[in-house]
């Protein structure tokens, strides 16, 4: 099994920390992993992006031209990369400030409106662990359990606190992602 | 079995120079290596082992820091990026003129000047073939992992101290700020004042008690014949540097008609492209040098006869490929192919140039 993901959308909206999650979870079950952020001066409150494999295998390359799932969470990012999900992948998008919604029709596209179910439950924070939650149901590359060990080896001890609301979050997105069907 | 880590390959390389026992680090912030001196910076290691973690005023003061330490038979290490690895050129000539071990590590960015902060690989012939002024060689390793990032800072000092010799680490952006899983090994104890005695009275600044005469560390002789047979002795060490010390990799090359050759973050793309390849039924290897010199010279060479072509693949303009066609004695074809000034080339562009190739079309070069 090798799983190539990208994630894309602000600085801000934890992309690059979902990425790391994701990363951690994927060593608590044993596995190889690469985590590979696009750096430089475009992260300043511009778009920010990061590529994790998730493997059974050695992993070669970490940079990608196409991947099996595209998780986007702005148009930006929508409009650089939705042309670049292999056929049979996947998109997850969240459609908050989306205009351009996607049109392919030879990929699984699935909505998961995590900016609203964040406010809902009152922590915008934890939108991105919702968007997790929803990836994670559609494509079990990780268990939930080795999730939470993630969280808990890359926050530091005084955020532990904190792990019980990421996984309420985690939860709620495993509960909302739908398909959507192109127009 | 070690900690398993998540770690970007900035962190991994100081977490293992503290794991390594290194006495000393000094450095001077650039992007994209800042990521070592920081992590030092808030782990503290002065707490952990005792090592000496200072950011100098100026590359310039870095680098003469290194080889003042060094002088003492202290394990002392240093980062930079491109440009600030231009600034110790002198330090690095004088470091090797008077044969002083340390580890340096150069996460190279986009040139040349300033030029950009993104992953390249154009610092190649600096690295392996001077940089600085004077007939000496670095020992360079060319990681390609995470893990290999932190294994070869104490891999650095074995041949630093074997040779006596300062050891470059080549790598860059793309392998410094990548995280990847890492097997840390385990603390090592600094050595104490006697190791350092027993190891290196002959040559360390250490006090030399009433035992022997004074040790001088210099790269300063005007006596031309001294001078002479100083570098005698240097070449000497870096013939046996290509007799015992050489390392590569290869992946696929028992059947291959077609080799890519590449190093470091090249070589992890270079991957990728061979997947591909193979899976067209194209038979394609790939050959990994992991120390850049001594360059594996022998162990290519013995691909004339078997492949009818060779990728060099490097993110440069084409820097690699002279030691490949010296390899090869230019009794194959060789071609390079390569983005550069900060941009990295995906393994599908990869895949088209190896194509290119072998329909006997020109990749430029």
């Amino acid at each position: 099994m090798t799983e190539e993901i990208i994630i894309a959308g602000f600085g801000g909206q934890g992309v690059l920390s979902m990425g790391k999650i994701l990363a951690y979870s994927g060593i608590m079950q044993d596995q190889e992993v690469s985590w590979m952020p696009s750096y430089g001066p475009e992260m300043r409150g511009g778009t920010a992006n990061v590529t994790v494999i998730v493997s059974d295998e050695r992993i070669s390359s970490p940079i990608l031209n196409f991947y099996d799932t595209a998780i986007i969470l702005n148009q930006q990012s929508m409009d650089k990369f939705e042309s670049r999900v292999k056929p049979g992948g996947i998109l997850l998008y969240d459609p908050n400030g989306i205009t351009h919604h996607p049109t392919r029709t030879d990929i699984t596209i699935y909505r998961i409106e995590g900016a609203r179910l964040a406010a809902e439950m009152g922590n915008t924070k934890i939108f991105n662990m919702i968007v997790l939650g929803a990836y994670l149901k559609i494509k079990p590359v990780v268990k939930l359990e080795n999730v939470i060990l993630g969280l808990k080896k890359s926050l530091p001890e005084r955020y532990h606190k904190l792990i019980p609301m990421n996984q309420a979050a985690l939860t709620k997105g495993m509960e909302n992602p739908a398909v959507y069907k192109p127009a | 079995m070690g900690e398993l880590k998540l770690m970007k390959g900035n962190e991994a390389i100081a977490e293992a120079a503290i794991r390594a026992g290194v006495d000393a680090y000094f450095g001077y912030p650039i992007t994209p290596q800042s990521e070592v001196l920081e992590y030092l910076m808030q782990e503290q290691p002065e707490e952990r082992t005792g090592m000496v973690v200072l950011q100098a005023e100026s590359e310039l003061a870095a680098i003469n820091m290194v080889y003042g330490a060094a002088s003492t038979g202290k394990k002392v290490m240093t980062t930079s990026s491109s440009p600030g690895i231009s600034l110790y050129q002198e330090g690095i000539s004088y470091i090797a003129g008077a044969e002083l071990p340390c580890v340096i590590a150069n996460v190279v960015r986009g040139g040349p000047g300033l030029g950009t902060i993104q992953p390249s690989q154009a610092d190649y012939f600096q690295a392996t073939k001077g940089g600085g002024h004077g007939d000496y060689k670095l020992y360079v390793l060319a990681p390609a992992s995470v893990q290999e990032m932190a294994d070869f800072v104490e891999d650095g000092f074995n041949i630093a101290y074997k040779y006596r010799n300062p050891v470059m680490i080549l790598t860059d952006g793309m392998i410094g700020q990548m995280m990847e899983k890492v097997e840390l090994k385990d603390q090592k104890p600094r050595w104490t004042d006697e190791e350092i005695k027993k190891m290196s009275d002959s040559w360390a600044t250490i006090g030399k008690g009433n035992h022997r005469e004074r040790n001088i560390i210099t790269s300063l002789d005007l006596d031309s014949a001294k001078q002479e047979k100083h570098n005698h002795h240097l070449q000497k060490k870096y013939r046996q540097m290509e007799e015992e010390d050489v390392r590569f990799e290869e992946i696929n090359c028992d059947d291959a008609d077609y080799l890519i050759v590449a190093y470091g973050s090249s070589s992890r793309i270079a991957m990728k492209t061979l997947n591909l390849a193979r899976a067209k039924g194209i038979r394609v290897g790939l050959f990994r040098p992991i120390t850049l010199y001594p360059f594996p010279m022998k162990a290519l060479n013995k691909y004339i006869g078997q492949v009818k072509g060779i990728l060099s693949v490097e993110m440069s303009a084409g820097q690699l490929i002279e030691d490949i066609m010296l390899a090869v004695e230019c009794k194959i074809n060789v071609q390079h192919f390569g983005r550069y000034g900060g941009m990295i080339h995906s393994p599908d562009e990869v895949l088209q140039a190896l194509e290119t190739l072998i329909n006997g079309g020109n990749n430029g070069r």
